[in-house]
């Protein structure tokens, strides 16, 4: 007996091995499941979403699940970012601009069969605006406090006052939203998937305000992991945290167009050539954030590829407080004319690619085609910088690794080519790659020990003041400078209630912006999201609001 | 024997206090904190204060130390800051994973490497044998996310005949009981989400064996040509035994225990080698979650499952010492 | 915390008995190992893989026709997304992702895959050897606190070898940020066990060796003991390790590029920074992927080989 021993072994270990192959062998040859994926579509995307109720979410995984669970007031049109309507038929503001009244859409349910009216919207209204403890943390509120500033109680002197002043139900149909001021993002920014409307019920039922925990480590309420209940044409059904997949299905009583697939699973692939890989051997039906150079070999090989129009801007910013030098406009300038920004769109970013000339892209009104252009000029960038005395420049170029953005598909690719640009026009360049987050986003946007760096935007809704206020508004380390002017007329501009003056005033404080410098705007490269060969239906979204219930298997 | 165990177990007391206190110190040292990681690009340096206030994280590090081990002794490990889930739970869900993981590589290195160590020896010079101990000379040399790569795009990309990520297919909706799949699925008796489990350990498993795969091809050649040598071999072969009989009753009994004792140390080993291979094959165990807490700045789930990882290291590391008095009767515990 | 590490133990502890041992016969061990060296296959493939490589490594800067930062291949508008040019006439391993000659890069890059390497084993071994000898002479001192000393040492490095060496690897260069000294540090350390627990062995079983005992006996002076037998005979199974840690220390690099924590400098092209890159583009050009792989494979095989012919010739179990 004890002899054998061994050989049993072996033998036991042969015998499973052709086990493992017999099973999976015949799994695959019965093909059995075929018929029930064809309703069925797995997509990889590159991260897990972080939380499911999106009023606590900012990231654009969370966001994708709630686009597809929850509505908003007001949506973007189906692959575009003009105001339409979603859950309200029509809105209208008072002569002051600061009360809009918004006429609800009947007849819609949420998930748990409880009605939506305009009492709905207001305990909605109501849960942020007095949002208490934790919640006030701007990692848990931050679209809210993006836009509405603060609460109707502030527990942190840190917090701005609200924007936002009341709610009130007029009749089951009307509801009134009253501002504290008037903003140049009502009504556009209501239609961010963090004002997204939720079942009153389920929102009690699940203690959905309560974030609770200890002070070091923040619990979500069940609402916001396992029940989210809005009135979208996919509910929610589960979420494996673990295995970095997540299920939702058919809302069969959904007021509108249902959807015509049944299950959307969505599967976290982060590696991108990991993903590709997934979906050439089938196991997901579609992906997110296609490299640009796998576009034309996915389009070639039969997949769908769909180009979303450039709406995201990718820039080289330039820290005033770092290098001394880098506070005079002339280096500023020479920096500038020393890019190669048209060979980068060229040869790194996927076609339809342009170089910028404002920190925002031309379908945003308030564009601006005439402002100061800094073609590319090698022997102007050395006149400039012997002009100003830095002609032994020596930067510290940050760069981020591990990491792909709708505006930035290789960094490493992008920063190789720029410090190369840099270095003939004889700047030199210390290179500092920082994994993106914490560390890249940590040294680039906090401190002043960075000079270059490059970082870019997708924009959240049609507005202007969502580029380049967020970047120019007030004095921020990532760009180390202070231009009273230049703020006060960002607070102008944010503050008139009539939209063409304030298109007007956009156009004005591009052309402002450019002539300061504070950076170098790069590229608008529009992201490709793919989709498997028999896949049809769905329209690419600038704002990344693809509306999965749209989509189909062909037959 | 039983003193040995508690001595051992007792000696663990000491070495996790060390070895959590270090590792406290050095987390809090990297740059950067959970903050960042939270809030993104979006982030402005008022919100990140204010997180890390909330968390606790500026107060002096003995006194986080401190909170850390009055919690730990009453074995709350906290809640993972990048998914607000209690870190036990990320840790039940994902270990087996890596138990599954690990025990496929084990058996392919073993199911191939002992077969293939033995027929080397004995065919030794000829083609066989030069292809074995070349091939795992290469096995040694080559960069372990390279070979996946390979693996992925020929058999994955190329020819479709095994997945190329995650532990099973989503839309097989799998009950689960235990998170070991494979064990879940029979006991379920949803035998093709077993098969499916399975199915997705192949080609991960034999990018985690390449190592051991090639270490068990060596360590039996080299055991199984030092036996023929033995004299008591010839004497076998002198009394005029069938070929059969000599090679199972001598020859690969005796050339085993070598071998047997390597396995042994390997498990350990692929425990801790399976980081790169969960990453590449984006594999929900705990290797590629561990290394995606350092990025994210996760700190109670770093000191949890690096804490968990250490005992369960020293249990492995027992149960083998244990087990070498087992196979080989001249070992003493003592 | 042994388990991880038990293998690693074996082989190391066994090589520091080797070095204690006097040649019976009276032959230096060092003439000895040579003579087998000679007569090994492995070694010569190893040896002529090794000075080719070292040439490369020195020389090839000078002859490549391109500079490997040039990117030529951008300023002619060659590269688009998806479209890198193969094998032309100048270029004869066509261009990289970033328009810059691939042969050149290559040639060059073999220089500071060298430098990574041996820098890093060389911290390694200067470290490990610190705290193994440290360890060691605490242990041969003896008494209550060179025993408590010397436990504490191999304790640490216990738990070192148990850690996963990736994590440590990946924790370290974010704690310093991602430069060719973290590489160097990151992969250096990883191998500091192997030569502490190395160096430790063997300074205790000298210690404990006959020849050790007969000149104390004699009276020979310690220092005299230390510097003409001590460190001659440790120095043979430090350099087998040494040259085995190169190996390892080439592949580790390599893996620390592919995580992105690679020598950011990108005016110095590296082997494992180069297969990184290249993963992105290997539909369009596998090449580019499979160059810098068979060149690692091959350096790593060259000292693997070399390594373990001479650990054999060193060990007299084997030299019958």
């Amino acid at each position: 007996m004890r002899a054998s021993r061994p050989k049993v072994a072996i033998a036991a270990v042969a015998v499973a091995a052709l086990a493992v192959a017999g099973c999976a062998e015949s799994d695959r040859d019965g093909s059995s499941g075929d018929s029930k994926k064809k309703d069925t579509l797995v997509f990889g995307v590159a991260g897990d979403p972080k939380v499911l109720d999106p009023s606590f979410a900012s990231d654009g995984e969370s966001l994708r699940v709630a686009r597809q669970v929850f509505e908003t007031l007001v949506r973007p049109e189906e692959g575009g970012t003009k105001v339409t309507p979603g859950l309200a038929e029509s809105w209208t503001p008072d002569a002051a601009g600061t009360t809009w009244t918004f006429k609800l859409r009947s007849g819609v349910k949420f998930h748990d069969g409880t009605e939506f009216n305009a009492e709905a919207v207001c305990k909605n209204f109501d849960r942020w605006y007095n949002a208490k403890g934790l919640m006030q943390s701007p990692d848990v509120t931050a679209y809210w406090q993006d836009v509405m500033g603060g609460f109707a109680k502030n527990e942190s002197t840190d917090l701005p006052p609200s924007l936002f002043k009341s709610c009130t139900a007029k009749d089951a149909t009307t509801v009134d939203l009253a501002f504290t001021r008037v903003s140049s993002k009502i009504p556009a920014a209501l239609m961010l998937p963090s004002f997204s409307m939720h079942s009153p019920k389920a929102l009690e039922q699940y203690d959905a305000s309560n974030v609770g925990g200890t002070a070091e480590d923040i619990k979500y309420p069940s609402y916001a992991t396992e029940h989210p209940t809005g009135t979208g044409p996919f509910k929610f059904k589960s979420w494996d945290v673990a295995n970095k997949t997540l299920t939702i299905e058919r809302n069969d009583d959904y007021h509108g167009t249902k959807a015509r697939l049944k299950t959307l699973i969505f599967k976290t692939i982060s590696d991108e050539n990991a993903r590709k890989q997934a979906l050439r051997s089938g196991d997901i039906q579609g992906y997110d954030l296609v490299g640009p150079a796998d576009v034309e070999p996915l389009k070639k090989e039969g997949f769908n590829v769909l180009t979303r129009p450039a709406f995201n801007v990718l820039y080289l910013a330039i820290n005033q407080s770092g290098n001394p030098k880098l506070a005079d406009l002339k280096v500023r300038q020479a920096i500038a004319h020393a890019l190669n920004r048209q060979a980068l769109v060229d040869s790194k970013l996927p076609p339809g690619a342009k170089v910028a000339l404002n920190f925002m892209p031309d379908t945003v009104e308030g564009w601006n085609g005439d402002v100061t252009k800094y073609e590319y000029d090698v022997e102007k960038a050395k006149k400039l910088l012997a002009e100003a005395g830095a002609t032994n420049l020596k930067l510290k170029f940050h760069y981020p690794t591990e990491v792909t953005r709708p505006y930035m598909p290789n960094p490493k690719d992008i920063f190789e080519l720029l410090s190369a640009d840099l270095k003939a026009a004889g700047i030199q360049v210390e290179a500092i790659p920082l994994k993106w987050s914490p560390d890249y986003l940590n040294a680039t946007t906090s401190g002043s020990k960075h000079d270059l760096h490059f970082l870019g935007w997708t924009g959240d809704y049609g507005d202007a003041y969502n580029f380049i206020g967020t970047f120019f508004d007030r004095k921020k380390d990532e760009w180390g400078f202070t231009n009273k002017a230049l703020f006060d007329q960002f607070k102008d501009a944010d503050s008139t209630a009539d939209p063409a003056a304030r298109v007007e005033k956009y156009k004005a404080l591009n052309k402002a912006v450019m002539d300061f410098l504070p950076g170098v705007p790069v590229s608008h490269s529009p992201p490709a999201i793919v989709f498997g060969k028999d896949v049809t239906g769905i329209k690419a979204s600038p704002l990344t609001d693809e509306r999965y219930a749209s989509a189909e298997f062909k037959s | 024997m039983f003193r040995f165990i508690v001595r051992r177990l007792l000696q663990l007391i000491p070495t996790l206090f060390g070895l959590s206190l270090l590792l406290f110190i050095w987390l809090r040292r990297l740059p950067g904190g959970p903050e960042t990681a939270i809030l993104g690009e979006r982030g402005t340096p008022e919100m990140r204060a204010a997180i890390r206030r909330n968390m606790g994280l500026d107060e002096p590090i003995l006194v986080q130390y401190g909170r850390f081990v009055r919690r730990l002794i009453r074995l709350d490990l906290g809640t993972s800051t990048a998914t607000k889930r209690p870190v036990t739970t990320e840790f039940l869900e994902r270990f087996p994973g890596t138990v599954e993981l690990t025990m496929m590589a084990l058996v392919l290195a073993i199911g191939i490497g002992i077969p293939l160590g033995y027929l080397a020896a004995r065919r030794r010079g000829r083609l066989l044998d030069h292809l074995s101990v070349g091939g795992s000379l290469i096995g040694i040399c080559i960069p372990v996310f390279f070979l996946a790569y390979v693996f992925k795009a020929i058999f994955s990309e190329n020819l479709g005949w095994f997945p190329s990520s995650g532990r099973q297919d989503p839309t097989m909706d799998a009950t689960r009981i235990t998170n070991f799949f494979f064990l879940d699925g029979l006991l379920t008796r949803e035998w093709d989400a077993a098969a499916d489990a399975l199915w997705h350990l192949v080609l991960p498993g034999l990018t985690l064996a390449s190592i051991p795969l090639a270490i068990i091809v060596r360590i039996t050649r080299a055991s199984v040509l030092e036996v023929l040598n033995e004299d008591f071999v010839r004497t076998a072969e002198a009394k005029g035994l069938t070929e059969s009989t000599v090679r199972r009753r001598h020859v690969l009994r005796n050339a085993m225990l070598p071998v047997v004792t390597s396995i042994g140390l390997q498990t350990g080993l692929l425990l801790s080698g399976a980081v790169l291979t969960e990453t590449v094959f984006g594999f929900t165990g705990i290797g590629a979650f561990v290394a995606e807490a350092i990025s994210q700045r996760d700190y109670p789930v770093l000191m949890g499952f690096i804490l968990i990882i250490a005992v369960v290291y020293v249990l492995v590391n027992l149960l083998v010492d244990l087990s070498y008095s087992l196979i080989d009767p001249r070992v003493r515990v003592r | 915390m042994t388990i991880t590490t038990g293998k690693k133990k074996q082989k190391i502890d066994r090589l520091s008995e080797l070095a204690a041992r006097e040649d019976e016969r009276g032959v230096s061990l060092w003439q000895e190992a040579f003579r087998r060296l000679r007569r090994n296959p492995a070694a010569i493939v190893g040896t002529v893989i090794l000075a080719i490589f070292v040439l490369v490594a020195v020389v090839g800067p000078f002859l490549v026709p391109y500079s490997p930062t040039d990117t030529i291949g951008i300023r002619d508008g060659l590269i688009k997304p998806g479209v890198i040019p193969g094998i032309d006439g100048d270029h004869w391993l066509g261009y990289d992702h970033q328009g810059r000659d691939e042969f050149s890069r290559l040639i060059v890059g073999a220089r500071q895959t060298l430098l990574v390497g041996v820098v890093s084993t060389l911290i390694g071994l200067a470290v490990g050897a610190l705290i193994g000898g440290v360890a060691g002479a605490a242990a041969g001192l003896g008494g209550r606190w060179g025993r408590w000393i010397d436990s504490i040492l191999m304790r640490f490095i216990d738990m070192m070898l148990a850690l996963p060496s990736l994590l440590l690897a990946v924790s370290i260069a974010a704690l310093l940020g991602a430069s060719l000294t973290t590489v160097m540090i990151a992969v250096g350390v990883v191998s500091v066990p192997v030569f502490a627990r190395l160096l430790r062995g063997s300074m205790i079983s000298q210690a404990n060796s006959d020849y050790v005992l007969a000149a104390t006996s004699l009276g020979v002076k310690k220092p005299k003991i230390a510097l003409s037998h001590v460190v001659p005979n440790s120095l043979a199974p430090v350099i087998v390790q040494a040259t085995l840690t190169l190996a390892t220390a080439i592949i580790e690099a390599a893996a620390l590029s592919f995580l992105g924590l690679g020598n950011p400098d990108t005016s110095v092209p590296e082997w494992g920074v180069m297969l990184a890159d290249a993963q992105q583009y290997i539909d369009i050009r596998p090449g580019l992927a499979v160059y810098p792989a068979v060149a690692i494979i091959i350096t790593a095989l060259g000292f693997t080989l070399l390594g373990e012919a001479m650990r054999e010739a060193l060990d007299p179990k084997l030299r019958k």
